[in-house]
């Protein structure tokens, strides 16, 4: 008896992946049977906790290198379900829950100025259901579990942007606009699946890899990737499929818009990311030309054109959006060069650009419970009256430009360097006059928090609202100054990547 | 005391003493006794660091980054002399700073000295870096923090200068310098500073040329033709501002900063053999005579020292683009002796101002008569300025000379003879208004006295020290001689 007590103890090590994933989930419904707003608002962040334990053991495990995996019900695939977790996505399991349990710390004080307070319950739980899909997405390896993760996440995104609507009734019409669009993005990425498990008769990743690479050049694996990539495209906002996330960014509570702009198009990237690598041949021809014709001239645009449009917005939650669609523009430019640098910087920026847009809106989240609205001429002089808000956006905008120390400059650096080792110049420095743009959209800000004379003078929001903020703000700079738990980990992720 | 410690303290000193400030905010006595004594202590260990070095290039890593990029600080001669000169005339800069905020009743003082002394500290950061990584940190730093000291009086007019402060700085800092580094990085995998160069011949001459460009514009704060609209623009800030950041500091850091690159990522000899600076020379040699004509068009007095500035700084890119060890040495002497010249113009520039509230030279006739000290200093300051002996700057450009001439580049020494004369036909005549011309209005200018001796005294202070620099110049050559930075 002694020795089942002891194995079952191993076996709670080994069930981490599993764990991870279900823990939200097992809590969402709970927080219903309740309905009590501060009992829910306890155990989602209890919850969100138990997954940042759980996602720190795992990165713990896999930082070697190693891989750990996890039979669902104990069905060895190619049948059953896989869970495998490595380091490319140990390192985004981190970055989800870190950012759930922040924002969750936020939403404590933030929530009840823009939800009614008997809808707090249902929110928790949508959250939670999320998160539950976001997880899930990363930590398996079977591609229809993916699909089903992923439905799991957008269904509970859609209600969750609608939730905007007691503020501003647009937030309806934005979040039916990224229903229609996540789902003809969903349902791209099903065919996508359909046509895989068409030509392989499987849906494990790792099984569908041993098995295309016998079949050579197929014309039926080329096309369900064709159908991934757009699939996935919409989902991460890859320009021109972007038109849903400014809206649904700008229209959210600021909860969500911090939640969704810090992991969900991460999220999608790391899908792609991971069907480049694990599920086709990175090798291939058409996989590359694809890359190369299409991504790479896309991700540029991304980056220069949100960039310029960035600078126009006066709405800072839409500014904000825009420049989340060109940075998404860096990561997907990253993983276009098709390098083992350029791929690294990918996910550095993942996690970098997770950190600091999450600063940003969670810092604009905290002005707008005094100014009730996040126009630019709303925040004249607030750098004098609410300092600590201001010093946190100080310190996200310079993390966004990339100034040295921060955690922008090392993801900047590493995608630079990666550039020039494919030797793309021209992209080099459309990489930089990127940056330059991002100096104007956030120096505007800047100017008009410090410099302009306020009318009216409001109170620092509250140390709980102060706290998840700075939390945010200080990663920005620590990730900039100790690079370990990002650049090290996606060294390692690419190495098994590319493998 | 080990000497890793010094340079940390040197840099921290500094940064301590703005959090003073803000600590400090409601007892101004006490804050910028404080801040006095925070100078003196950071000129003290940067003494210290001077007398401890015994010319051995150690490096002292504070945290690795990325791997093969480190914040890390290292000893060197050119440091040294740059990190005297700043944290010295930061003493004089706060003396004169705390009668000329009172006197000309600027606000927010403590938020001035706060940012003040965080940027010496940067500075301080700039002379010890180890790596171009660490100094394109301090770089940028002090870029961010001077703007709040530019757009202090929070004016349009304030703010408008501010921007395009920052927008030249930052946008050249990112858009080349950064790209120079990482295509360094990237070519040869380390960014340590090393005498004689790191290249090592893994650039062809094209690119050479290339690289040398993005450093040469990159360094915005070198203020070089066609990037030198900031520093006219930054005359916005308070004068001590001007004086110490904006004539000294931050100027200084940017030309230190081409030295630097040229002595130890370049390396002086590969430079010249392979001749990727010949068209640097005409480049500054034109920034030199164009600033100097623009200059002569200004008649508000901080804006004609500006475009002197701009002009005097071209000097020392001059000496980098002759790349050779007397350039060198010319540079250096250009750097401290032009220090001790501008500040002193500066400063009497604004102890014009809190006297009387004149800006424009055209108003200031007959002022020597009543303020015959800070027109004085002013005199000894032009004069050290044009090069003309018995005063320091002569020096710099007897070095510069020889060195164009080893060069064999002749019409250097052309150019650096108009540029003199030039110099002459602004400079002096503001002293020659002070003194013999009659005042406009008669009844005014009695009431015009010298303000307080915290405004008067440093610049005369600064102006001997202009003086004695042409008896004692020597010893700044024979230091950088012995430690083998110039032969």
């Amino acid at each position: 008896m002694a020795s089942e007590i002891k194995q079952g103890a191993l076996e709670l090590v080994n069930h981490l992946p599993i764990l991870q994933v279900i823990t939200p989930m097992l809590i969402a419904p709970i927080l219903v049977v309740f309905n009590n707003k501060t009992l829910s608002w306890l155990l989602s962040f209890v919850g969100a906790l138990a997954c940042l334990f759980i996602s720190i053991l795992l990165i713990q495990a896999v930082s070697d290198g190693s891989i750990l995996t996890y039979y669902l019900g104990g069905w060895a695939p190619p049948i059953g379900i896989e869970y495998r977790i490595d380091a490319a996505n140990a390192i985004l399991l981190l970055l989800i829950s870190i950012i759930s349990a922040i924002v969750l710390i936020f939403s404590y004080s933030s929530l009840h100025a823009e939800i009614p307070e008997e809808k707090h319950t249902l929110f928790y739980s949508c959250f939670l259901l999320c998160l539950t899909g976001l997880l899930g997405v990363v930590a398996t390896a079977d591609i229809f579990n993916v699909f089903v993760f992923l439905e799991i996440s957008s269904l509970s995104t859609y209600v969750l942007v609608a939730q905007g609507a007691y503020l501003d009734r647009r937030a309806l019409s934005a979040s039916f606009n990224y229903l229609i669009m996540g789902t003809i993005g969903a349902t791209f990425f099903v065919i996508g699946i359909g046509y895989i498990y068409m030509a392989t008769g499987s849906l494990n990743m790792m099984d569908i890899a041993e098995r295309a690479s016998q079949l050579g050049d197929n014309r039926t694996i080329q096309a369900g990737f064709a159908f991934i990539v757009v699939g996935m495209g919409l989902k991460l906002a890859m320009v021109p499929l972007h038109v849903w996330l400014p809206n649904a960014y700008t229209f959210a509570p600021t909860v969500v818009t911090c939640f969704l702009a810090a992991t969900a198009t991460k999220v999608a990237l790391y899908v792609l990311i991971r069907f480049v690598f694990s599920v086709f041949n990175y090798e291939d021809s058409f996989v590359n030309e694809l890359f190369f014709l299409l991504l790479m001239p896309l991700a540029v645009i991304a980056m220069i054109a949100a960039s310029v449009i960035a600078i126009f917005k006066q709405n800072l939650k839409k500014l904000l959006a825009y420049s989340s669609l060109a940075q998404i523009g860096y990561m997907l430019l990253g993983l276009s060069l098709m390098s083992q640098k350029g791929l690294a910087s990918s996910l550095v920026h993942m996690v970098n650009h997770g950190f600091t847009k999450a600063a940003l809106f969670m810092s604009l989240g905290a002005f707008m419970l005094n100014t009730k609205n996040v126009y630019i001429k709303s925040l004249r002089g607030l750098g004098k009256s609410m300092p600590f808000t201001s010093a946190a956006f100080l310190i996200g905008g310079l993390s966004l430009i990339g100034v040295p120390g921060t955690a922008g400059f090392i993801s900047k650096w590493l995608l630079l360097e990666a550039a020039l080792e494919t030797g793309y110049w021209l992209v080099a420095i459309l990489i930089i006059v990127s940056s330059l743009f991002a100096v104007i959209y956030i120096w505007k800000i800047v100017e008009v928090l410090y410099f302009s004379e306020s009318s009216e003078s409001y109170d620092e929001v509250s140390v709980l609202t102060l706290m998840p903020v700075w939390i945010l703000a200080l990663f920005c700079i620590f990730l900039g100054i100790n690079t370990s738990l990002t650049v090290d980990v996606a060294n390692m992720a690419t190495e098994i990547l590319f493998k | 005391m080990p000497i890793e410690f010094l340079i940390f303290l040197t840099v921290f000193t500094p940064a301590l003493v703005g959090g003073l400030n803000l600590i400090f905010n409601r007892i101004p006595n006490v804050r910028d006794t404080v801040t006095l004594l925070g100078a003196l202590i950071t000129f003290y260990f940067s003494v210290i660091i001077f007398l401890g070095f015994d010319g051995q290039a150690t490096r002292y890593k504070l945290a690795t980054i990325m791997p093969g990029i480190d914040i890390s600080f290292h000893i060197e001669p050119l440091g040294i002399i740059f990190s005297l000169l700043a944290s010295g005339l930061w003493i004089l800069t706060h003396i004169y700073a705390i009668g000329y905020m009172r006197g000309a009743k600027e606000r927010n003082h403590s938020r001035f000295f706060f940012f003040f002394s965080v940027s010496i500290a940067s500075v301080m950061g700039i002379s010890f870096s180890g790596n171009l990584f660490t100094l394109f940190l301090f770089y940028e730093l002090l870029t961010l923090i001077t703007f709040p000291l530019v757009s202090h009086k929070g004016s349009t007019e304030a703010l408008r200068g501010a921007r395009v402060y920052l927008s030249i700085l930052l946008g050249t800092s990112i858009g080349l310098q950064l790209l120079g580094i990482i295509w360094i990085y990237f070519s040869v995998g380390t960014l340590d500073f090393v005498k004689g160069g790191i290249l090592n011949g893994s650039f062809g001459s094209l690119e050479l040329i290339l690289l040398v460009g993005l450093f040469a514009f990159g360094i915005g704060k070198a203020a070089l033709f066609p990037f030198h609209r900031w520093l006219p623009a930054a005359m916005v800030a308070p004068t001590p501002v001007s004086a110490l950041l904006h004539a000294v500091a931050v100027v200084k850091a940017g030309v230190f900063t081409v030295l630097k690159v040229g002595v130890y990522i370049f390396g002086l000899d590969s430079l010249s053999v392979s001749g990727a600076t010949d068209w640097l020379t005409w480049l500054a040699c034109f920034s030199i005579l164009f600033a100097s004509l623009i200059a002569m068009t200004k008649d508000n007095l901080k804006a004609r020292l500006a475009y002197s500035t701009i002009s005097q700084l071209a000097y020392v890119v001059l000496a980098f683009s002759l790349a050779n060890s007397l350039g060198v040495l010319g540079g250096t002497l250009q750097i401290v002796t032009h220090a001790f010249g501008k500040i002193t113009l500066f400063m009497c520039a604004g102890s014009i101002y809190v006297a009387t509230k004149k800006t424009d030279i055209s108003d200031m006739q007959g002022l020597g008569r009543v303020m015959p000290i800070t027109f004085l200093s002013f005199l000894i300051g032009a004069i050290s300025i044009i090069g003309l002996p018995p005063m320091g700057g002569s020096w710099a450009k007897w070095f510069l000379i020889l060195s164009s001439l080893e060069a064999d580049k002749q019409f250097v020494v052309l150019v650096l003879l108009i540029s003199s004369l030039l110099n002459i036909a602004y400079l002096l005549p503001l002293v020659a208004k002070g003194f013999y011309l009659n005042p406009k209005d008669r009844t005014e200018i009695k009431s015009f006295k010298e303000p307080s001796a915290f405004v008067w005294l440093p610049p005369a202070i600064t102006a001997s020290i202009s003086f004695l620099l042409f008896f004692y110049v020597g010893y700044i050559r024979d230091f950088m001689i012995n430690f083998g930075l110039v032969s």
